[in-house]
């Protein structure tokens, strides 16, 4: 069984370093929508990818991923919106994880929105 | 429809946190001699009144505003009981709700049990302001993580920072694959 000790290690090793998470004001803020009909569609595979790549490309100081709940577009979900600071929210629809994984490469480290995917990019009915 | 019963159990444990709960206790127990698999949540969030209650399991009622159905609760009963198994659900206001599901293990309508090391990890690293006891038991054995003990250690070091995030979802998946060997059900 792995054991709690490890955890201690972690924290000697993290105690030492400043905090390096810029104040929420200005990190850019990813959220993933979680709700029934987010979940049921694909959400969480799309969480996973994004929190596990904003660490990997080391963007955890500026990005944060965060969930939330519905909000009323179910048919479009998985939905990911990404609210930079001082810039018009974008809103993914139909998300999968390599859609997510294009995400961060072009619009997250490129600063580029991927248009095709977004809200925008569809007809409203 | 959900595809796995992890996916309920992230859906109904969501409801736990926005009901303001501070504490869930998740308990996934499979017991193959006894052909049951259960499944309980329990948190302390703001509960629910007897009138909203009676009313939880019915897909066209929901405390939400931004649609008119509330498809979790429903979806996480209709998959117990389509398997021969039960369902019930109790909430006083003030005090939390307690969820439990019993599936019938080897019924052929059983969803599989799926990612519940990423359900896990998903609600934990998520929601910081929430503690969770998660219990895994496999024929008698099991393994709690209790987030509680984690912030004991950690202090003010959060979830979510990289070394932290993945030494849970580590301790999840390893002490998972001890308890039940690695069966996929």
């Amino acid at each position: 069984m792995k054991s709690l000790e490890e955890l201690k290690a972690i924290r000697e090793r993290m105690q030492n370093q400043v905090n390096l998470r810029e104040s929420s004001q200005s990190a850019t803020r990813v959220v993933v929508g979680m709700a029934t009909c987010g979940i049921a569609s694909g959400a969480r595979p799309v969480l996973t990818t994004l929190s596990n790549l904003v660490q990997e490309k080391g963007l955890t100081g500026k990005i944060t991923v965060t969930q939330t709940g519905c909000i009323g577009l179910c048919q479009y979900e998985p939905i990911v919106e990404v609210m930079e600071p001082g810039k018009e929210k974008i809103t993914y629809i139909k998300m999968t994880p390599e859609k997510a994984e294009e995400v961060v490469e072009r619009h997250l480290i490129g600063g580029h929105p991927v248009e095709k995917y977004t809200l925008n990019a569809v007809d409203l009915k | 429809m959900m595809t796995e019963l992890s996916l309920n159990i992230l859906d109904v444990a969501e409801n736990s946190t926005r009901a303001g709960a501070t504490l869930v206790f998740i308990n996934v127990t499979a017991d193959r001699a006894a052909d049951r698999l259960t499944i309980s949540i329990e948190d302390n969030g703001c509960g629910m009144t007897a009138e909203q209650l009676s009313r939880v399991t019915d897909p066209f009622f929901t405390s939400r505003t931004t649609r008119k159905v509330g498809l979790g609760v429903p979806f996480f009963k209709y998959a117990a009981e389509c398997t021969g198994g039960t369902f019930s659900i109790d909430s006083e206001p003030g005090r939390g709700t307690r969820t439990e599901a019993v599936f019938v293990l080897s019924h052929i309508d059983r969803m599989p049990l799926g990612d519940i090391t990423a359900t896990i990890h998903t609600l934990i690293t998520c929601h910081q302001d929430t503690d969770f006891v998660y219990t895994y038991s496999y024929d008698g054995r099991s393994f709690t993580l209790d987030t509680r003990q984690l912030r004991e250690i950690l202090g003010d070091v959060p979830f979510d920072v990289p070394e932290v995030s993945s030494y849970i979802n580590d301790y999840l998946s390893e002490n998972k694959l001890e308890t039940d060997g690695g069966a996929i059900y």
